[in-house]
């Protein structure tokens, strides 16, 4: 309900709380899902939030989970995600899945509630500087302490988060900003002077970079996240089959460009596959569609595809020439840049080189080098095969969320991506526990999509409280544990480079009681359909209960083995070409 | 050179300065002296930066820079073309021998001397960098028991200012 202190008369602007005009502004940009969880700083906004319909509030468990919630809801439905917490501990627990978005360009608003301003500096109970511990983890944030100021900063935060490489904004609101009145006026036109984000690239760059194109004996598309970010799916694959070169997905663009599309070789970098990896490296030219170079697909930087030239397009100009020099620099959103560069390519194709020697070469490593795993010794499930057994069985139009580690790798690789959307996992910030409250954000944001949560034993403990905000808010997820009772990234390193001293990485003890805890037992606790699978023979018909079961979330625990480990793999800290197939086809480790 | 002269058109908005002071300290770029004041504008402020660049080129430092929201423009100053100043308050050691040499050295610099006590003299000076270096380099035999030191000050010169396709723009 949007309180009005005092009757205004016709024309006048209503006067409104603070906290009325924050939820007002909410309203007028479409928003009509949050997740959030309430505490004393921003009780006045959720007495607001009680009285109306138009948006939607989930109340999450942690604040952590309210942040990745609103992270998976923006990853799968293309539009900003909102949180909300209090102030202190409850914005700080924000911070996690602050950094998660910043680092992934995820459109987020973060509302928080500060104490009353003239407490301010004190010390007050509950009081930390949200403002100052996010600066370096937000496209930009806001502390409003009067309430004449909400629609205004509101309008920013939304224009901030969601053009431009978008991003998380948080706006921090004082407890007297929201228990003040003042007219509610929204802003005709947002007053952000050092804030114009480049759209259109120039022409000339265009032309340039066409013509280098059609230079090139061995080009290949790098194509990262920003494709996804620019809604550039179509434009993208008709430059790709325009052109007639490989195109390779980073880990958060996966299935902007259809893993069934016969030029795309994958995903490249640290488990890129084989063609992946190596056609970047022997290429002459990347095409590099919003893409940053990351040092998980880059390796040894001196040493990353050195022979090639570099178009590189990205909206932010920052990421230009920031890791990797640009021959051609194009600054321009991803979509809009493609548009222009069509119409050039097509005057220069006639010149281009034929590329009928790079794909032999490259065929010859897709022949030589598949996907693949092997059985396990321990007699133990292979977690590879069950991650890629959930992906044929649910399909394209699925939602998989992943935590991070050894599951996310996995579900990378072995899921078929063919749409944007359909694959939600933090990338550059690596947050374990990301998928469950990931997974249920995106749930409801696509509330008619299966939406798995492919999560590792231990990324699951650390964000399963949400369990019980989709059981009690009807939000049917599916939680596959590939449940290996140990940190298994770390584990696989620790074996590979420590001579396998697994120091601190077994999280059931060897000897021990089975399990602890016990994740079917926890899953019913939670009103959750728990099913445990330990053999071959129950993947399947659990995979399909989980498919057929709607009326609850579902947890399956694949008790795996804790051997398997993520292949091809290239070690930290040298260059891609000495990208290892598996761990027979590997020469000494030593080199590192 | 690796030293450059930043100048920012700057909102003035609370926390303003430990986005930009922030910024450098975790991408590692080195601020050698900063200097912040208003403009003739209201609301917007002017941050005179010497940044350090040898580590990483300048021109991510100015891409990162223009990613605040609250940077406006940013316009690098290069010394042939721009008026650079410093301003330096100096307390030096003085006794009767040495009195003479040392307003000697404040006349010689065209410095000023603007606190007198029987056993020292705050001098100030303004010029650019060498200047400073060079009067510090006399005064040091004397004895010098305090300074306080302005960042950088720069314009640039003729008649364009920094703050006119601002304007423009609105």
């Amino acid at each position: 309900m949007v309180t009005s202190t005092s009757t205004p008369k016709v024309g006048e602007p209503p006067m409104m709380t603070g906290s009325g005009a924050l939820l007002k502004s909410l309203e007028i940009l479409g928003i009509t899902d949050v997740f959030g969880l309430p505490g004393g700083a921003i009780m006045p906004f959720y007495d607001e939030l009680m009285s109306q319909t138009a948006i939607r509030h989930i109340l999450v468990r942690h604040e952590q989970g309210a942040g990745h919630a609103a992270e998976g809801y923006a990853l799968a439905k293309g539009q900003v995600g909102v949180c909300i917490a209090t102030s202190g501990p409850g914005a700080t627990n924000l911070v996690t899945a602050i950094a998660d978005a910043h680092m992934d360009s995820i459109p987020m608003i973060a509302i928080t509630g500060q104490v009353f301003s003239t407490l301010m500096g004190t010390d007050a109970f509950q009081e930390v500087d949200i403002v100052g511990i996010t600066m370096p983890i937000t496209k930009h944030s806001f502390l409003v302490t009067k309430p004449e100021d909400i629609p205004a900063t509101v309008a920013a935060a939304y224009q901030i988060a969601t053009t431009g490489r978008p991003g998380p904004v948080l706006i921090d609101v004082t407890k007297d900003c929201q228990q003040g009145s003042a007219p509610f006026i929204w802003p005709d036109k947002i007053e952000l002077p050092g804030y114009k984000p480049v759209q259109k690239a120039h022409g000339k760059q265009v032309q340039a970079a066409a013509e280098m194109i059609a230079q090139a004996e061995r080009p290949i598309f790098y194509i990262g996240g920003g494709a996804i970010r620019a809604n550039s799916q179509k434009e993208l694959r008709e430059i790709v089959e325009a052109v007639g070169a490989p195109a390779i997905t980073t880990l958060t663009a996966r299935g902007v460009l259809s893993d069934k599309h016969p030029q795309n070789l994958g995903m490249p970098g640290m488990h890129g596959s084989v063609p992946a990896v190596l056609g970047l490296q022997e290429s002459d030219l990347l095409i590099v569609l919003g893409a940053r170079f990351d040092d998980r697909v880059t390796g040894k930087v001196s040493e990353f595809a050195p022979n090639a030239k570099v178009i590189h397009v990205d909206i932010d100009p920052a990421e230009i020439g920031k890791i990797r020099e640009a021959d051609v620099p194009i600054v321009g959103d991803v979509r809009e840049v493609i548009l222009d560069l069509l119409p050039e390519w097509k005057k220069v194709k006639k010149t281009a080189k034929p590329l009928t020697a790079w794909w032999e070469r490259l065929e010859t490593l897709r022949a030589s080098y598949p996907l693949g795993f092997d059985e396990l010794d321990d007699g133990l499930l292979a977690p590879q095969g069950i991650i890629q057994k959930i992906g044929q069985m649910s399909g394209p139009e699925a939602i998989y969320a992943a935590g991070v580690g050894q599951h996310q790798m996995w579900a990378a690789q072995y899921i078929e991506y063919e749409r944007p959307g359909a694959w939600l996992n933090s990338g550059g910030a690596g947050t374990m526990g990301f998928a469950v409250p990931a997974a249920m954000g995106a749930k409801i944001g696509q509330p008619d999509r299966i939406v798995w949560a492919i999560d590792g034993d231990g990324c699951f403990q650390m964000t399963n409280q949400e369990l019980a905000t989709c059981v009690i808010n009807d939000i049917p997820i599916k939680v596959a544990i590939i449940n290996n009772s140990s940190l298994g990234m770390v584990r696989q390193w620790q074996t590979l480079f420590y001579d396998g001293r697994h120091s601190f990485t077994d999280l059931q003890p060897l000897d021990g009681p089975e399990f602890i805890p016990d994740f079917v037992k926890l899953a019913e606790a939670y009103g959750c359909l728990g099913i445990r699978v330990r053999t071959e023979e129950e993947v399947e018909p659990a995979i399909k209960l989980a498919l057929e079961t709607n009326d609850r979330p579902v947890v399956i625990d694949f008790i795996v083995s804790r051997e398997a480990m993520v292949w091809p793999m290239v070690p930290q800290g040298v260059g891609n070409s000495n990208v290892q197939y598996a761990r027979d086809h590997a020469p000494s480790w030593d080199e590192e | 050179m690796t030293q450059h002269v930043l100048s920012l058109l700057v909102e003035d908005k609370p926390g303003l300065l430990t986005r930009v002071a922030g910024l450098f300290a975790r991408r590692g770029y080195n601020i050698h002296s900063l200097a912040v004041g208003t403009t003739e504008i209201e609301g917007l402020s002017r941050i005179t930066l010497v940044v350090d660049v040898a580590g990483s080129p300048l021109e991510q430092v100015t891409k990162q820079l223009n990613k605040l929201i609250n940077v406006l423009k940013i316009v690098e100053l290069e010394p042939e073309q721009s008026v650079q100043r410093e301003h330096m308050l100096v307390k030096v050691r003085i006794d009767q021998s040495t009195r003479t040499q040392i307003l000697e050295a404040v006349n010689l610099f065209r410095a000023r001397v603007v606190d007198v006590s029987p056993d020292s003299l705050v001098i100030e000076v303004t010029g650019d960098t060498q200047k400073i270096d060079a009067l510090l380099k006399v005064l040091e035999p004397f004895g010098i028991k305090e300074i306080a030191q302005s960042g950088l000050l720069a314009m640039g010169r003729g008649s364009k200012s920094i703050s006119e396709r601002i304007f423009k723009n609105q």
